[in-house]
C-alpha cells in the first residue's frame, strides 16, 4: 500500500450526510476506464458538472480555494453504499489524501487503507468547527492531518486528537504490503486448511 | 456465556490472532463477477500470487453485459473486455465460470445459493457490497474491495477485525401485501442507513423463521443499506430443504454429516448481542422509498414527509432529496406518476419474486406511458419462469422479458432510466443517479413494482 504520514492543505467542506460511492464515481467509468489512474476527472462528476458537461460554479470543488484541495470534510457515513474501490482511486486521482467525517462506510474505510488515503473519524461538532474556520479565512486557512501523532491541526491551531487502529497506523506509516505480511503465516494457513478438510470435508469441493 | 451464530462461524475460521484486535480469517468461498473478477485475478498473477485455492473460487458475468434478448458479450461493447478477461483468467487457473447462456450464469448473489455453493457456516466474500445476501443461508458473507479481493485470491484469507453484534427481531405475522423487502426497508427506516456500521446483523424472530429461503436472501441483501457488511439468518429445516440436492451441496452421508454440524450453528439461548432491536410486524405495511437514501422510506399509504417537521439534523438531506426526486412534501405518495418499472437485481429477481409480480400482472396490462422490464436473476430462473409461462404473463401485459444480469439496478451495462424519469424498482439503492444520471428511483417489492406498472403511478398492492 502507499505510505501516508502527514498532509497540510486546504480542506473542502462537503458538508453532506451519506456521501455514497455511486456519487463519488459513477459505475460506468469503472467499466470504460481500464486503468485506475484516469478516474480523477470523473470524481464527483454528478455534482461538479452540469448535465451539458460544463462545470457547475455552485459546486464547492469548483470554487477557489477548494479546487485541488487534498482534504475533504464531510458529515456522517461518508463512503456508504457500493464496495467499488474505484471510489478511492477517483478521490486519489482528484488529489485527495484524507477525508474527515464522523464515520465511514465499512468497506470504503477498508479500501482507503489499501490505497494510502487516510479516513479520519472526528465528532461532528469538531468537523463543523473545522469547516467554519476554513470558511472564515478562505485562501489562507490550512488543516494538517498527522498520522504519526494522530492529530488534526485546525486553521486556528487547535490540536484535535483522533483514534486509529495501531495495526493500520503502522501499516500506513510504513507502506506495508498486506499480502506479503499474510504470506508470512503460510504455514499456519496450510495447517488450518488441512484440519478443516478433516472437520468439514463438504466445504472442500 | 453462549455464543451467537456469527461468533461461532467467525471463531471457527480464525487461523491466527494478529494482535490489536485483528485476526487472519479463512475464506471458504470467493465469488467473482465481471466488474472486478478478471482484473483482480490478473493483478494477483502479475504480483506473483496465482489463485491459492481455485476450487473454492467461482465466477459468473452479471454486471457489464446487456440483458437484451439474444445478447452476447458484444451487445454492450464496453463490457466485452471485462468478460473476455474473466474467461481467460478463470480458464487458465481452473476456476469454474458459469458463462453467458449456461445454467448457473446469473447475478452472483443469485448464483451462489441457487447452485448450492453458499453453505451454512461458511465464510464467503465477493467484490460487491450485496454479498450480505448469502447470509440468508446462514453463511458469514460480506462484500470487499478490489485490493482485498486480490488478497483473498492470493491467500484464501482476510485480515479482519471482529465487528459488534446487532440482533434485529421481527415478531408476529406478515400482514397482507408485506414481503421480506418491506420488512428490511421498514427496519432501515427505523434505524437509519448507518445503524449497522461496525456491526454484524442477525435477523431473528417468528416472522423471519417463517420466511422461505429466497425471502431470507432478500432480507440479508439490504443489510449493507443500514451500514453493516454482513447480515445472517440462522440455518434451519427451511434452509436444509432448500439446499438438499443442489448441484454443489454435499450429498448422501456427507449431507447428513454437514446437517449435523449446521444444527450446532444457531445462536445459543443465552448469547449476548451488543445491540437488540425488535420490530412488531403489526407496524409493517408495504413500503416505498421517497428520497435518495434507503432510509427515506414510508408505508405506501402515507404522505411524502415534510423536512420542516422532520429531525433537524436531516432537514438539509430531506430537502435535497425531495428536490432531486421532484416531489412535494405533504402529498400522498400513492398516485405519483411513474415512467419506468424495473423488476430484477440481486434483491428481488428470484423465481418467488417473479411469481409474486406475475400474480399482480396476470390478466392486466401495463399503463401506456410506463416502460416495464423484468430481468430474471439467473439463467436457471429464466428457464424455470418460462416453463411456468411467467414470461407470457409479462409479455402479454406489455412488459419486456429479458436475459439475466444486474441491469438497471446500477446501470453498469448502459441500461438506464432516462434523466428526470421516475422508476419503481425492486433493487436496493435509490441513490442520486444510481439508475442513470438524473433518474428518480423508488424502491419497493416485486408486487408493488408490478402494481405501479399496471396503475401507471405509485400504487398500493393491497388494492389489487
Amino acid at each position: 500500500m502507499d505510505k501516508f504520514t502527514k498532509v497540510t492543505g486546504v480542506a473542502t467542506p462537503l458538508m453532506r450526510q451519506n456521501v455514497d460511492t455511486d456519487l463519488i464515481i459513477r459505475i460506468e467509468r469503472l467499466v470504460d476506464n481500464v486503468t485506475r489512474d484516469g478516474l480523477g476527472p470523473y470524481c464527483f462528476e454528478q455534482i461538479r458538472f452540469k448535465p451539458d458537461g460544463s462545470e457547475d460554479p455552485d459546486c464547492i470543488f469548483n470554487q477557489a480555494p477548494y479546487r485541488g484541495a487534498p482534504i475533504i470534510l464531510s458529515r456522517e457515513n461518508f463512503g456508504c453504499g457500493s464496495s467499488r474501490e474505484g471510489a478511492v482511486w477517483a478521490l486519489k486521482g482528484m488529489g485527495i489524501k484524507t477525508v474527515i467525517a464522523p464515520y465511514f462506510g465499512d468497506i470504503f474505510n477498508n479500501n482507503c487503507f489499501q490505497n494510502g488515503i487516510l479516513p479520519v473519524a472526528l465528532p461532528i461538532a469538531e468537523i463543523e468547527q473545522l469547516a467554519d474556520e476554513m470558511k472564515a479565512s478562505p485562501g489562507n486557512a490550512r488543516v494538517t492531518v498527522d498520522l504519526e501523532n494522530c492529530t488534526v491541526v485546525s486553521p486556528t491551531g487547535r490540536i484535535i486528537p483522533f483514534q486509529i487502529d495501531a495495526r493500520r497506523q503502522h501499516a500506513m506509516l510504513n507502506g506495508l504490503d498486506d499480502i506479503a505480511q499474510t504470506m508470512s503465516h503460510k504455514g499456519e494457513i496450510e495447517a488450518w486448511q488441512a484440519g478443516d478438510k478433516t472437520a468439514r470435508p463438504w466445504v472442500w469441493l | 456465556m453462549g455464543k451467537t451464530l456469527f461468533d461461532k462461524i467467525w471463531d471457527s475460521h480464525v487461523i491466527t490472532d494478529l494482535g490489536n484486535g485483528f485476526v487472519l480469517l479463512h475464506i471458504d468461498r470467493l465469488l467473482l463477477h465481471d466488474m472486478s473478477g478478471g482484473k483482480a485475478l490478473k493483478e494477483a498473477i502479475e504480483k506473483g500470487y496465482p489463485p491459492s485455492q481455485p476450487r473454492l473460487m467461482y465466477g459468473t458475468p452479471d454486471h457489464t453485459m446487456s440483458t437484451q434478448p439474444g445478447r452476447t458479450e458484444k451487445t454492450h461493447p464496453p463490457g466485452e473486455p471485462l468478460i473476455l478477461s474473466m474467461r481467460e483468467t478463470t480458464r487458465a487457473y481452473g476456476i469454474k465460470l458459469f458463462d453467458l447462456g449456461q445454467d448457473g450464469q446469473g447475478i452472483v448473489h443469485v448464483m451462489g445459493p441457487e447452485q448450492g455453493l453458499t453453505l451454512p457456516g461458511t465464510t464467503l466474500v465477493c467484490g460487491d457490497s450485496h454479498t450480505s445476501t448469502h447470509g440468508g443461508m446462514g453463511a458469514l458473507a460480506f462484500g470487499i474491495g478490489s485490493s482485498e479481493l486480490v488478497h483473498v485470491i492470493a491467500t484464501q484469507t482476510m485480515v479482519q477485525r471482529k465487528p459488534k453484534r446487532l440482533r434485529a427481531s421481527f415478531d408476529g405475522k406478515l400482514m397482507a401485501g408485506v414481503t421480506a423487502k418491506d420488512m428490511i426497508l421498514h427496519l432501515i427506516g427505523e434505524l437509519g442507513t448507518a445503524a449497522g456500521t461496525g456491526f454484524s446483523v442477525e435477523y431473528a424472530g417468528s416472522a423471519v423463521r417463517a420466511l422461505p429461503v429466497e425471502a431470507r436472501l432478500t432480507l440479508c441483501n439490504l443489510t449493507i443499506e443500514m451500514g453493516a457488511r454482513t447480515g445472517m439468518v440462522a440455518p434451519d429445516d427451511t434452509t436444509y430443504e432448500y439446499l438438499n440436492g443442489r448441484d454443489y451441496a454435499p450429498k448422501d452421508a456427507m449431507w447428513d454429516r454437514a446437517v449435523a454440524h449446521w444444527r450446532t450453528l444457531p445462536s445459543d439461548p443465552d448469547a449476548e448481542f451488543d445491540r437488540e432491536h425488535t420490530v412488531d410486524m403489526k407496524n409493517v405495511a408495504p413500503q416505498i422509498t421517497w428520497g435518495t437514501s434507503p432510509e427515506h422510506v414510508i408505508a405506501v399509504d402515507r404522505a411524502i414527509p415534510d423536512p420542516r417537521t422532520g429531525p433537524e439534523e436531516k432537514r438539509g438531506a430531506w430537502e435535497a432529496a425531495l428536490k432531486y426526486q421532484g416531489l412535494e412534501p405533504g402529498k400522498p405518495i400513492e398516485g405519483t406518476k411513474v415512467d419506468w418499472v424495473f423488476i430484477g437485481s440481486c434483491t428481488n429477481s428470484r423465481i418467488s419474486d417473479l411469481r409474486a409480480a406475475a400474480s399482480i400482472v396476470k390478466g392486466r396490462h401495463k399503463a401506456d406511458h410506463v416502460t416495464a422490464w423484468v430481468v430474471p436473476g439467473s439463467e436457471r430462473i429464466k428457464r424455470e419462469a418460462e416453463a411456468e409461462g411467467l414470461d407470457r404473463v409479462f409479455l402479454e401485459a406489455g412488459f419486456e422479458w429479458r436475459e439475466p444480469g444486474c441491469s438497471m439496478c446500477l446501470a453498469s451495462n448502459g441500461e438506464r432510466v432516462p434523466p428526470g424519469k421516475r422508476s419503481v424498482s425492486t433493487s436496493n439503492r435509490n441513490f442520486v443517479g444510481r439508475q442513470g444520471p438524473g433518474a428518480r428511483t423508488h424502491l419497493a417489492s416485486p408486487a408493488m413494482a408490478a402494481a405501479a406498472a399496471i396503475q401507471g403511478t405509485i400504487a398500493d398492492v393491497r388494492k389489487f
